[in-house]
């Protein structure tokens, strides 16, 4: 194997919520070292904490304790300047496409953000439609149908596609992908799937894969987190952690995976 | 935004109170460009006229007679001087001095004014009977006289040099002028008011400087509240918590009481409308920036907000266009309430005498404060202050209703 470098870290990091009575401990002192170029899962049940990691990996919500590094070097997101160079580098899709867009802009605009992000301010009517053409047809979506449309007038899997088209023309260097799948309907889960990692291989992201559903993460990743309560309790490659699961909490996530060839024993349904 | 401006105009409520303000507002524009009279000129020498139509006598006489035989006409004019009122009281007076009360028939006038005529003397000692009472009768008696006449009367003018009176002309009882043909007929619609002026014209013109008043205190509240809302709310931290002492601040203080004591400094003479509009708006954006903080708070970290963030959105632009839109009808709603809490703070300072200066426009609150000052309530003169109540009321029955009907629109859970 290729030596392998690491593209993000980080080390302590907590994040706790309110103080008091409503103080929750949302993320609680993790340690991580994510790999370039690798599809990683972040695995736990819904309020471990995963939303709140993403957040803060992505620079969005302040952490409480502990640090965060990019490519090695402590991550410094202090202005506004600092932060938009950070955001080159790494994006998100989140969970519910039905909340990500906003409702009065039209698709257009929401291309055309992440092209002039990425410097194409000047560039000619006629070339960012080329390329915001490009990107939708690399999702399946036809720009022409598109235009002067509101994202709300799509479905949720149009939504979350219209989402990775923004990744496209984004290509940042890592990706995290917030339970991307877990809104839409199951029909249109796996086309997501295979056009995120298809998009990994068009430009060789790194990809921070967040699910509650661990069949998922084996089926995708090169390394695996279990979270349980804010704390990582289990990591290792893909392999390692589900086909040898050592804590409890891992092995409980893993039976809850419902398997087709089984029968179902519906006594203890 | 065209689809929820649709739901908006089908909502029964929003289109009610918003044609009710349309009306208020045209009428408020177009009557002055009609009627061009100066709202505060005084045209009556006296107080409180009543409502009606105002024929010139002078130009009655000399305008063309036409002679129309209407039956009943002399009941009516007989009725006009001597009412029912009068004639039990005519009645009251013949039994205390001794007439028999069955006959007395107080409907037959020929017969009442000739036992009346007989019968009444001022010097006459009824037991009981009040000073007041005993010249309600002087003056009633001298009221009678020529009551029963059927001649004609004679118009006469003095002759410059000798002194003696010559005829001009005759007027027969029968005689009538057509109000069109004559020069000058007033309509005073709700009459004059304690100082003289025509109520109508001067409601108008108070109902525009109120309305102004009010849109401006709105707007400039509705600014400020809306400003240090979105700042509070997105920027938090130490903006939120300096942006919330004032607030705070502000909400302890009552309002009404910082205005009055505002107005109360500035001092009459430098207190104009605008001055008052502008004092109104300082003290009321308060709540609309607790209500838009908290609206904002519960925005800044939708995912939409993040998205934005992401697509390297500065603040400005975010606050803008990716919170401002969502709040945008609710800031619409705050905005109608603060014209029309203004509007009625504007008549409540008025009142107790700490409105606008009063010698250059009139304002509702204003005239409510001359009809209070000059008893316009006790002593009946019900168009000088009802109307303006009347006016008040539907200003802001018309707003609320407004934002009843898009509260509607945009609170889905309240659709009927
Ligand atoms: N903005 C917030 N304020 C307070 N508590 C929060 C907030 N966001 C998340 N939490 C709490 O933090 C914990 C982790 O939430 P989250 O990160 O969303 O979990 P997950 O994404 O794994 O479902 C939960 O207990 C949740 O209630
Ligand atoms: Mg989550």
């Amino acid at each position: 194997m290729a030596e392998r470098k690491v593209c993000l870290s980080g080390s302590g990091l907590t994040k706790i919520y309110g103080f008091g009575r409503t103080r929750t401990v949302a993320v609680d002192h993790v340690d991580f070292n994510f790999y370039e170029g690798e599809v990683i899962s972040i695995v736990g049940e819904s309020g471990s904490g995963k939303t709140t990691l993403a957040k803060m990996l992505l620079g969005l919500t302040s952490t409480t304790e502990g640090e965060i590094y990019f490519q090695g070097q402590r991550r410094d997101i202090s202005t506004q300047r600092k932060k938009l160079e950070y955001w080159k580098n790494i994006q998100a899709i989140f969970q519910d496409p039905f909340s990500s867009y906003n409702i009065f802009n039209k698709i257009d605009a929401v291309l055309l953000d992440c092209i002039n992000m990425r410097g194409g301010h000047g560039f000619p009517r006629a070339k960012k439609v080329e390329m915001m053409t490009e990107a939708c047809s690399f999702v399946n979506l036809k720009f022409e149908e598109l235009t002067n449309k509101y994202p709300f007038e799509l479905s949720g899997g149009q939504m979350q596609r219209l989402m990775i088209a923004r990744i496209f023309l984004l290509m940042p260097k890592i990706l995290i992908a917030d339970e991307p799948t877990s809104m839409i309907d199951a029909c249109s889960r796996a086309t997501i799937l295979d056009m995120l990692m298809g998009l990994r291989d068009e430009i060789g992201m790194t990809i921070i894969f967040i699910t509650h559903d661990i069949g998922l993460a084996y089926y995708v990743s090169d390394s695996v987190y279990i979270m349980e309560k804010g704390k990582f309790v289990e990591y290792g490659t893909a392999d390692e952690v589900i086909l040898n699961p050592k804590e409890p909490y891992t092995k409980r996530l893993i039976n809850d995976v419902p398997k087709i060839y089984e029968e179902w024993d519906l006594s203890t349904v | 935004m065209k689809h929820t401006l649709q739901q908006v105009f089908r909502s029964g409520k929003f289109i009610f109170g918003f044609s009710i303000l349309v009306a208020i507002l045209l009428i408020v524009i177009i009557y002055p460009l009609v009627i061009p009279d100066p709202p505060l000129a005084i045209i009556a020498q006296g107080t409180f006229f009543e409502p009606g139509i105002y024929v010139n006598v002078y130009d009655s006489i000399i305008a063309p007679k036409y002679t129309l035989n209407l039956e009943g006409a002399a009941a009516k004019r007989i009725a006009s001087r001597l009412n029912s009122d009068d004639r039990l009281a005519m009645k009251e007076w013949l039994v205390a001095v001794g007439i028999p009360e069955d006959e007395i028939d107080i409907e037959d006038t020929a017969l009442l004014l000739e036992l009346w005529e007989t019968h009444f003397d001022p010097k006459t000692q009824i037991a009981g009977m009040t000073n007041a009472r005993r010249n309600y009768y002087i003056r009633l008696n001298a009221s009678l006289e020529g009551l029963l006449a059927t001649e004609a009367a004679i118009i006469a003018v003095k002759n410059p040099t000798t002194g003696a009176l010559e005829e001009k002309s005759v007027v027969a009882q029968s005689d009538f002028v057509n109000a069109n043909k004559v020069a000058n007929v007033r309509l005073l619609p709700l009459g004059t008011d304690n100082f003289g002026r025509d109520v109508l014209t001067e409601l108008i013109a108070a109902a525009r400087v109120s309305l102004q008043i009010g849109f401006v205190a709105g707007i400039i509240a509705t600014s400020i509240g809306l400003t240090l809302g979105l700042l509070a709310g997105y920027i938090g931290g130490i903006v939120d918590d300096i942006i919330m002492f004032f607030t705070n601040l502000f909400t302890v203080i009552p309002g009404l009481v910082l205005l009055i004591l505002i107005s109360f400094s500035i001092g009459q003479e430098r207190r104009g409308a605008t001055t008052i509009a502008i004092v109104i708006g300082l003290t009321s954006w308060y709540w609309t920036t607790r209500a838009v903080r908290a609206q904002v708070i519960s925005l800044r970290n939708r995912d939409h907000v993040n998205l934005s963030k992401l697509s390297g959105h500065s603040i400005v632009h975010i606050i803008l266009n990716d919170i401002l839109p969502y709040i945008a009808s609710y800031v619409v709603m705050a905005m109608i309430l603060q014209i029309s809490s203004a509007i009625l703070a504007e008549a409540g300072l008025s009142i107790l005498g700490l409105g606008p200066r009063t010698t250059e426009v009139p304002t509702l609150g204003l005239m409510m404060n001359w009809a209070m000052i000059y008893y316009a309530h006790t002593l009946g003169k019900w168009w000088a202050y009802i109307p303006v109540l009347v006016t008040i009321a539907l200003i802001t029955f018309s707003m609320n209703l407004m934002n009843t009907g898009l509260d509607q629109v945009f609170n889905p859970a309240l659709r009927d």
